[in-house]
């Protein structure tokens, strides 16, 4: 990718971590040259579009399949009947994450949205409208579309294998001995990911060698879930993922949907393209389960809580679990004797939930910070002084001490620049000039710093420049950028003399982009291969007579831009060119892993923190809301690029007031269709919803979580935002809203 | 999207002649009309395209201080007609409400009257609905239906006329020349929507085949221009269609009011005057109480439709705020959030 | 059917045979003409990703018919640059990281150049945000979309000033 670059101005040699680069693959993006999966076009490529459920549950009974194919263009109509065989059940579930999907293996519908055939044309045209002539006709089932709907179960575990329940002391006890309780309970809607590129898929085979351009944040799990259905070796599939437009978990594992396209491209022989329609995307890619959440909640006459329970209820599909574990964020905020999280779900016909930035934290924490909240003001004091009167110092539930925790720097830093000091006690105190009602709020921000298992492959190379390879994946946080920056310290080469290779199949897995734990686990991993690197080529060099080098043994050698000097002389050295060039050697190699440090993780709780400040109006007679000014102050360990982790958390913040004010799939009860599955009808903020955002990188050193010391920021931003502008909803009007998105007739009550 | 046969006539005439063959439908700028023929939601045999068709792109001040507003004039450059936005600032503050600045670029004034209603359930072909599919039923009666009408609903339907510019528009006595095979007519904007009553496909007094071809704006709609506003609530700050919304002039004489114009948004199947309001206002002056008699009398004869009371009464509390800040005069400039409860508004008190 | 178009295409004229009526704006830059810079992200005018200038005005060229544009000048993403030089909401866009993926990035400056020739928002942040609300970023970039925007309009003045003197 030679294009990308980086504007100098910035860059420091020697020392790439920490610099505020800009993005390395900027102008590509900004001149439209990036290109993301559905601006592929092979030659002879044709459009696939799918046909989609309108009901819930039921069976396909019949399909118009006369008038697609007659519809001028159509190439061929791929239905349960003439669906390319597979070598693996797509219902067979070989993991808890390898979620089961609809590949028009049979005529059931089991959520609205599902695909039921896909119709191939010329044109894009001439596949949308075969797609719609199709006109399915059902045998339906009756539904379940809602929280109160079925029998609740408890689910074997959540989330990712965490359990339904932890307790942690005795909650009942602890209420009962409280001095004051709240019982309190929350209701957050079904969100959908929405990234702003819909899932896409170009698809081509080659006998049985497979070449696929489509968005990935895992693209070697990708791959693995591709060669057993199809039955092909991994070696013979391509994926490539240079750049996603968005993916927040949506795109984590391949979906049915990117699947079909390829079994088109293979029914028709010839490379397909197939691009989900805004609406499709509300069915078969995932979402985050509503949830009900139930806190109750007990403190002692100094406003330190004696119990903390978290329950909540949510959904799965009828056919697949994923369970949002929202009870994980009551785990380690705030310090209680007591603490008990219990979950448990219905089953409804929808699409399978699915992780969606910060999956758990979000939903949880915008419950937890209100409850936490209204037990301030219950208690008569400050949201933030309760808050750090609760302070959790070790890891409640676990005991375990946090391997770094800067949250009280995060409070302190977030409150000064906000200016939270001159916050009135009492709610619907304050207006602005034009006699809007002002509220402020507080929400406490965490986030667990993950690590998933990653590879990476180094390269110096005789001309004294370096490759780094990993099949990193950039949805935007910017990882071309971020880890081009780690790559070339771990080579220690200036950045624009090292290549950075991402996006690709072919290269070393790096890990499935989420949890945060990308920079981590793949800049480990990028950070050992170039050590390696490193390690080898000074073993050739101390080892060879006519080096400088020769027997530095002892006293070792460090790197220093490009080439290798002695510890204890550093005017002794020479470069790497000179020592490959000695050797004979092109290049040499290294090899490094990212992966979580199981010793350190049993020791220590890790999480990133942070504190979100925010102010609201609202007009007093009509409801409307806006979020006039967010300050967010996060500690998330060391901060490769500060330029991007600040747009990482103006991102999460904006989606904290997304799931605040905004967003929130409206679910016909009846059908369980959508009615809003659109971006006109599902809100999420526009530009003049968020006019000022400030985002406070707080320094925190963790010489625990990993050696570069990187936490995740991606999804922390949401958890804490969302909370404190629904607190500040509530500091402005007084009315304390339960059910989430706030809704204007929420706060007519009181003019 | 169906194939459609597509033609451009070059003139009025022809225009109406090709409009005349059944299933034919007029494409402006397709900013709606694409929207429903890409969901199935239309299907028309025949575009006809009024891109080339003359005359229709002109805004023309008229003698008696009026203005004759062309059909395929688009919304951002009415709103941004300095001579325009002068003398009907609600108007100009209606059109920056609404949609996107890039929908606005190409909206136009006939796409706007015409354009169709939001309801999901119309929307979505799967779903019974009886303004789509005469007789299917009406699936919002009894499904999501908090953002429905509240004013002259029937059994058949609960939909609401989504447009902004409308709004105003009827206040200030909007009159819409239609161009049919029978010729010229015209038809004040006030009956120009059809209630759905038992037929809500019919949405309008056009017959099949005839063409908008201006709207007009009295010269005594002018005289409103010191004393004019839009408010519109939303759900997000922006590029959101209106919970309710209101259009308010005032003629004040001597500190009193002379004239009132009033007409809500988003609370029925047509921009809704309520003249009942304005009477109310004639000759008192203005003040809070004055303005929630007048919003009271509007509102009287409204009732929920569903899971949407709370709009009766928000409804009335916009009558008032628009009605306050039209007695507060219109501002030099349109606020940076035209129509916003959250556009700042200084020197008014607006909260008792 | 087949109808045949000119349009004139980042200062390219062009004649297009269409053989089909219902192809947009968008999809014909996509799918036909190989410009993939400007995005679907709706399809429906939701989302402002489609957005181009026609005619010099910013418009959602997936609620546009192709065939309705004969005679147009369409200014795509891929126009914009003077050579190498990246226009300077191009280059403000990159100082101000007013993007993630990406994805939304060419509509965002399509209508973002468009917003500074319509000339209504002057320097004043809050009608650059209320004019670029018709640009949706999932991603949440506004704070940089804004200041880029305010920054090139600075630039672009005072270029023009600098040429006019
Ligand atoms: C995302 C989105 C958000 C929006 N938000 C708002 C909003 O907040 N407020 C608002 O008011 N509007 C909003 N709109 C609607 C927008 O204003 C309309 O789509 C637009 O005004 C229609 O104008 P047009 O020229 O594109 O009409 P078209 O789509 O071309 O036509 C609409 C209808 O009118 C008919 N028609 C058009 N011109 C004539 C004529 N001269 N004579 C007879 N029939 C004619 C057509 O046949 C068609 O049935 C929004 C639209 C979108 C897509
Ligand atoms: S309210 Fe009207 S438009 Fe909506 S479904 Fe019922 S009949 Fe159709
Ligand atoms: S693709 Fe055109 S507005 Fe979304
Ligand atoms: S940068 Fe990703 S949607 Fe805007």
């Amino acid at each position: 990718m030679a294009e990308l670059a980086s504007s100098a101005a910035h860059v420091r040699h020697g020392s790439s971590i920490g610099q505020p680069l800009t993005r390395r693959d900027g102008l590509l993006k900004v001149t439209g040259q990036a290109r993301y999966a559905a601006d592929n076009h092979p030659p002879g490529m044709l459009h696939a579009a799918l046909a989609v459920s309108s009901v819930a549950r039921g069976r396909v009974t019949g399909l118009d399949l006369e008038a697609a194919r007659a519809h001028p263009g159509v190439v061929a109509v791929m239905t349960p009947e003439n669906r390319p065989a597979l070598a693996q059940d797509p219902d067979e579930k070989a993991g808890p994450f390898v979620f089961r999907m609809e590949l028009l293996q049979d005529d059931t519908v089991r959520y609205v949205g599902q695909p039921v055939a896909v119709v191939i044309a010329e044109t894009l045209e001439a596949a949308t409208e075969g797609a719609a002539l199709l006109a399915p006709r059902y045998a339906t089932e009756p539904v379940s579309t809602g929280l109160e709907d079925g029998e609740a179960f408890v689910p074997p575990a959540v989330g990712v294998g965490a359990p339904a329940e932890v307790r942690h002391g005795d909650v009942e006890a602890g209420l009962v001995a409280a001095a004051r309780r709240v019982e309190a309970v929350y209701e957050t809607p079904a969100q959908y990911h929405n990234a702003m590129e819909p899932h896409a898929v170009v698809a081509a085979w080659e006998g049985d060698r497979l070449f696929i351009d489509t968005p990935s944040q895992g693209l070697a799990m990708a791959v693995g879930r591709v060669a057993g259905l199809f039955g092909i070796p991994p070696e013979n599939i391509e994926i490539r993922s240079p750049f996603l437009g968005g993916g927040f978990g949506s795109k984590g594992a391949i979906s049915g949907p990117q699947v079909l396209g390829i079994l088109a491209a293979k029914l028709v022989g010839r490379p397909v393209k197939l691009v989900l329609k805004r609406d499709q995307m509300y069915g078969p890619v995932g979402h985050r389960a509503p949830t009900r959440q139930t806190l109750r909640l007990g403190v002692d006459g100094e406003g330190a809580l004696t119990a903390l329970h978290h329950h909540v209820r949510t959904t799965s599909s009828r056919y697949d679990d994923f369970f949002e574990p929202s009870g994980s964020v009551s785990h380690t905020l705030y310090a209680s004797p007591a603490i008990a999280t219990t979950s448990d779900a219905v089953r409804l016909d929808t699409g399978t939930p699915i992780f969606m930035r910060a999956p758990g934290e979000a939903s949880g924490s915008i419950a937890l910070e209100g409850a936490i909240d209204e037990m301030a003001a219950a208690c008569g004091m400050d949201p933030l002084e309760f808050r750090l009167r609760n302070y959790a110092e070790v890891e409640p539930t676990s005991g375990k001490p946090f391997s770094s925790k800067a949250l009280r720097e995060c409070y302190a830093q977030g409150a000064e620049s906000f200016g939270w000091s001159g916050r009135p006690l009492a709610p619907r105190q304050m207006r602005d000039e034009d006699g809007l009602l002002v509220g402020w709020g507080v929400g406490t921000a965490t986030f667990p710093a993950l690590m998933m298992h990653g590879q990476a492959r180094a390269v110096l190379r005789r001309d004294g420049s370096g490759l780094i390879e990993t099949g990193a994946h950039d949805m935007g946080q910017g990882a071309w950028t971020a880890f081009a920056q780690i790559a070339a310290d771990s080579l220690a080469l200036p950045i624009n003399q090292v290549e950075f290779r991402a996006g690709h199949s072919g290269l070393p897995d790096a890990g499935i982009a989420g949890g945060s734990a990308h920079t981590a686990t793949a800049g480990m991993a990028i950070h050992g291969a170039g050590a390696d690197a490193i390690a080898r080529l000074a073993e050739l060099a101390m080892a060879d007579q006519r080096s400088p080098l020769f027997g530095a043994g002892n006293a070792g050698v460090v790197a220093r831009e490009g080439r290798l000097v002695r510890r204890d002389d550093e005017s002794r050295g020479e470069s790497y060119a000179e020592i490959l060039a000695r050797a004979g050697l092109d290049e040499i190699e290294g090899r490094g892993t990212g992966a979580a440090d199981q010793a350190a993780q049993q020791h220590y709780a890790m999480h990133a923190h942070g504190a979100v400040f925010a102010e609201v109006k609202v007009d007093p007679e009509l409801g409307q809301i806006r979020a006039t000014r967010l300050v967010g102050a996060f500690a998330a360990g060391r901060i490769i690029n500060p330029r991007l982790v600040r747009s990482q958390y103006y991102g999460g913040m904006i989606w904290g007031v997304s799931f605040a004010l905004h967003e929130a799939a409206v679910v016909d009860r009846r059908t369980g269709r959508v009615m809003n599955a659109n971006l006109g009808e599902y809100h999420v903020p526009v530009n003049a919803d968020v006019p000022s955002l400030e985002a406070i990188l707080v320094d925190e050193v963790d010489p625990h979580v990993n050696a570069l010391g990187i936490k995740g920021v991606g999804e922390i931003g949401i958890t804490g935002s969302a909370g404190a502008v629904a607190n500040a909803v509530w500091h402005a009007t007084g009315v304390r809203v339960r059910r989430f998105p706030i809704a204007i007739e929420a706060l007519l009550g009181q003019p | 999207m169906n194939r459609f046969d597509y033609v451009r006539p070059a003139t009025v005439a022809e225009a109406v002649a090709a409009a005349a063959q059944p299933g034919s439908a007029y494409l402006a700028a397709g900013t709606n009309l694409l929207d429903l023929m890409k969901g199935g939601v239309m299907r028309p045999a025949r575009l006809v395209d009024l891109a080339r068709v003359p005359g229709l792109d002109v805004i023309e001040a008229l003698p008696d201080g009026g203005v004759r507003i062309g059909a395929r004039v688009r919304n951002s450059d009415l709103a941004y007609d300095p001579g325009f936005a002068r003398r009907f600032p609600a108007v100009a503050e209606a059109l920056l409400s609404g949609a996107s600045a890039q929908l606005r670029n190409a909206a136009t004034v006939g796409g706007n009257l015409l354009q169709r209603t939001r309801c999901a359930y119309f929307y979505d072909p799967a779903s019974a609905c009886n303004k789509r599919e005469p007789g299917a039923g009406c699936d919002a009666r009894d499904g999501e239906n908090r953002l429905h009408a509240v004013l002259g609903w029937s059994e058949q339907c609960i939909a609401t006329h989504p447009s902004d510019f409308c709004v105003p528009l009827v206040a200030l006595g909007a009159v819409v020349e239609i161009e049919g095979k029978a010729g010229r007519r015209e038809v004040p904007l006030e009956e120009f929507h059809c209630l759905p009553g038992s037929t809500p496909e019919r949405e309008s007094v056009l017959a099949p085949g005839e063409l908008i071809v201006a709207v007009r704006l009295p010269g005594e709609a002018a005289s409103f221009a010191g004393h004019a506003r839009y408010v519109k609530l939303r759900e997000r700050t922006s590029y959101a269609f209106a919970v309710v919304s209101a259009a308010a002039g005032l003629r004040l004489v001597d500190g009193a009011i002379a004239e009132a114009r009033l007409a809500l948004g988003g609370v029925a199947a047509k921009p809704w005057r309520v003249p009942e309001a304005e009477a109310v206002l004639r000759g008192v002056r203005p003040g809070a109480e004055a303005f929630r008699r007048a919003a009271e009398a509007a509102l009287s004869e409204a009732q929920p439709s569903g899971d949407n009371a709370f709009k009766i009464e928000l409804a009335r509390r916009i009558l008032v705020r628009a009605l306050t800040l039209a007695a507060a005069g219109t501002p030099e400039r349109l606020p940076a959030l035209p129509a916003s409860p959250h556009a700042p508004h200084p020197g008014v008190s607006l909260h008792g | 059917m087949s109808l045949s178009i000119t349009l004139t295409v980042n200062a390219v004229p062009r004649t297009i045979a269409l053989d089909d009526p219902r192809v947009t704006l968008l999809d014909l830059l996509r799918e036909r003409l190989d410009l993939t810079g400007t995005k679907k992200g709706c399809d429906r005018g939701q989302c402002g990703a489609c957005t181009v200038l026609v005619d010099g005005r910013r418009v959602n060229s997936c609620l546009a018919l192709a065939a309705s544009l004969d005679g147009a000048e369409v200014l795509t993403i891929e126009g914009l640059a003077e050579g190498e030089v990246p226009h300077p909401v191009q280059a403000a866009f990159i100082e101000h990281d007013a993007f993630q993926c990406g994805f939304c990035t060419p509509g965002q400056i399509m209508s973002a150049v468009g917003l500074i020739r319509e000339a209504q928002a002057g320097d004043d942040p809050e009608r650059v945000r209320e004019a670029m609300s018709g640009n949706l970023c999932r991603c949440g970039a506004y704070k940089g979309i804004t200041e880029a925007v305010l920054e090139a309009q600075r630039r672009m003045v005072a270029n023009a000033e600098e040429k006019a003197a």
